[in-house]
């Protein structure tokens, strides 16, 4: 069964796992300097150019996947020995140009930027050239490509560009910690800080595992994860996290319930509003578009509300969020979640875990897991915020009009905002998701595809309340 | 003063921890202790059972809990205890 979309989510699964494994026997800081080696034990290169290469990077993956660079406050970090040093050229004619009579390159090019040799060969003028990619459309050769590096071609906020040695570099005032870049490079050179070492150790010391701790740990588990673990059944995955230690698992749905009805109140208040629920494109607005930061739902997170719920209900609680999403590491960095969130972790990591312990889920009983409605669980899939703030409008009685605007994928997301600042957005309500798809897109997805919004929608159906009012009522 | 929980994890919910709320809401009223009581909800107490809800009220740990023996427990464990105390 496969678990991972490549082969560079494997690699990082596996280090993960070991620097679990270790962790969890309390050996880690004696052992560390040994992962490289078990992971890469021959004398044969199957990666890079030789083992030794390979173990350097693996050395770099085993730190970050520790915590990483603590005088780096972004989430995500560069490898920059793992980076391959893409070519960044842009567009170019390559040898597959045939030098045919149409010329159609050419013609398409507003900017005069082709011109042939003598063989009728193509070549375009970089000075000229406006990266538009019209020439590459028309080529009946594709002979034309795109020279751009994978991780710039993700990067929708252009926070990356190149060092002196040509490895990548992040702008960490522009990047919004969305994991794209993580997720896209093919090399695996970006990788996303693990707090999974700090999630053992607090599992390890918790009431459960009997060494006199004297608190609970619960993991607040995103809705995405209807469409993870495809492997095994959601309840065995429940099962699985009580196994690792974790006193209960409960759904962030629930605290996307008491954010809808919130964020209902408030827009028909304030009759504009953008979300606050994707931690990435509140960044985004942040800083790309600062006069727009008064529209922002002053509501927190499903995540950092519902965690408050938990703290303020249970003595010494601790709280993990598990989820799609690298930016949600970042959110639980800021000083309003920071007393809420202890840590947070990725689907990937989660698979660690669970490995790293050996705990086979589908052979598992099947736990269970109903905290919260319909129109908390599609929170996970682009346009589920809309239908669910349209739905608390309807429960609340309140007389508003909602005219959303739905946005997945920075790019969207962008021109949304664009036209809101200049006064020309058809609509009151922007709901904004960094990843294309919503959360179902997230880096830290163990595998992204079509059936995830149909998985999500399956498991909102099977919420044991339909309404909003229902599933937070018991919370008065 | 009772302080009363209702487990509202999700094994508890399932069976019906909503209706025990509810229950509980108006039986506070239609009593009037609502001066000696303190409802509020828990996740999960840790005594999953195969049927009914768990109410915590102070220290002790009641499982079972359904709308068909709800009212017994109601005076058993609040009215009684209300009197109890009041002693």
């Amino acid at each position: 069964m496969r678990k991972f979309d490549t082969k560079v989510q494997h690699l990082k699964y596996k280090v993960l796992r070991e620097v679990a494994r270790l962790a969890w026997a309390d050996k880690l800081l004696e052992n560390l300097l040994d992962i490289p080696k078990t992971l890469v034990p021959g004398k044969e290169a199957t990666m890079r150019c030789c083992v030794y290469k390979e173990r350097a990077i693996l050395s770099e993956r085993v730190k970050i996947a520790m915590g990483g660079d603590p005088n780096n406050h972004n989430v995500i970090e560069v490898i920059e020995i793992a980076c391959d040093e893409c070519p960044v050229g842009g567009y170019e004619v390559t040898n597959a140009c045939r030098g045919c009579l149409a010329n159609r390159c050419e013609d398409v090019c507003k900017f005069g930027a082709i011109s042939f040799d003598q063989n009728h060969v193509a070549h375009i003028d970089k000075t000229k050239c406006k990266e538009c990619g019209a020439c590459a459309k028309v080529c009946p050769f594709t002979a034309i490509v795109s020279r751009k590096r994978p991780c710039q071609n993700a990067c929708k906020v252009k926070a990356i560009t190149m060092n002196a040695d040509k490895s990548a570099k992040i702008d960490n005032s522009k990047c919004i910690q969305c994991g794209a870049c993580v997720y896209t490079c093919p090399f695996g050179a970006i990788v996303d800080k693990s707090y999974m070492v700090n999630t053992i150790d607090i599992l390890k010391k918790s009431e459960r595992a009997g060494k006199g701790g004297n608190y609970k740990v619960f993991a607040v588990v995103a809705p995405s994860i209807s469409s993870q673990f495809s492997y095994a059944k959601l309840g065995q995955v429940i099962t699985g996290l009580k196994q690792l230690g974790f006193h209960d698992v409960i759904e962030a749905a629930l605290g996307a319930d008491m954010v809808a009805m919130a964020e209902a109140r408030e827009l028909s208040e304030k009759g504009l509003l953008t979300s606050s629920c994707c931690p990435a494109f509140v960044q985004y607005i942040k800083s790309n578009f600062p006069s727009l930061v008064e529209h922002i739902s002053h509501n927190m997170s499903p995540m950092a509300v519902l965690a408050k719920y938990i703290k303020e209900i249970t003595p010494n609680a601790k709280v993990v969020f598990i989820g799609p999403c690298t930016a949600k590491k970042a959110e639980a960095q800021l000083e309003e979640v920071k007393p809420y969130v202890d840590a947070v972790l990725t689907f990937e990591e989660l698979q660690a875990l669970f490995d790293s312990r050996d705990l086979d889920l589908s052979t598992l009983d099947e736990g269970v897991l109903d905290n919260a409605s319909y129109f908390g669980r599609i929170f996970a899939r682009s346009g589920g915020l809309t239908d669910a703030a349209a739905e608390a409008m309807k429960e609340q009685g309140i007389d508003f009009e909602i005219k959303p605007v739905v946005c997945d994928g920075i790019e969207a997301c962008r021109v949304a905002l664009l036209k809101l600042s200049k006064g020309l957005l058809d609509g009151n309500f922007v709901e904004g998701m960094a990843c294309i798809g919503g959360c179902i897109g997230g880096a830290g997805c163990l595998t992204h595809g079509e059936k995830s919004k149909a998985e999500v929608d399956k498991y909102g159906k099977e919420a044991y309340e339909k309404t909003i009012s229902d599933a937070i009522s018991i919370l008065k | 003063m009772l302080f009363v929980q209702v487990c509202v994890g999700s094994s508890c919910h399932l069976k019906g921890s909503q209706d025990i709320v509810e229950l509980l809401q108006k039986a506070v009223e239609e009593y009037h202790i609502d001066d000696d009581v303190v409802l509020s909800g828990s996740f999960c107490i840790g005594k999953c059972n195969r049927i009914g809800v768990t109410v915590q009220i102070n220290d002790d740990v009641h499982v079972g809990v359904t709308r068909d023996n709800f009212r017994e427990f109601f005076k058993k464990n609040i009215l009684d205890e209300i009197k109890n105390e009041g002693k």
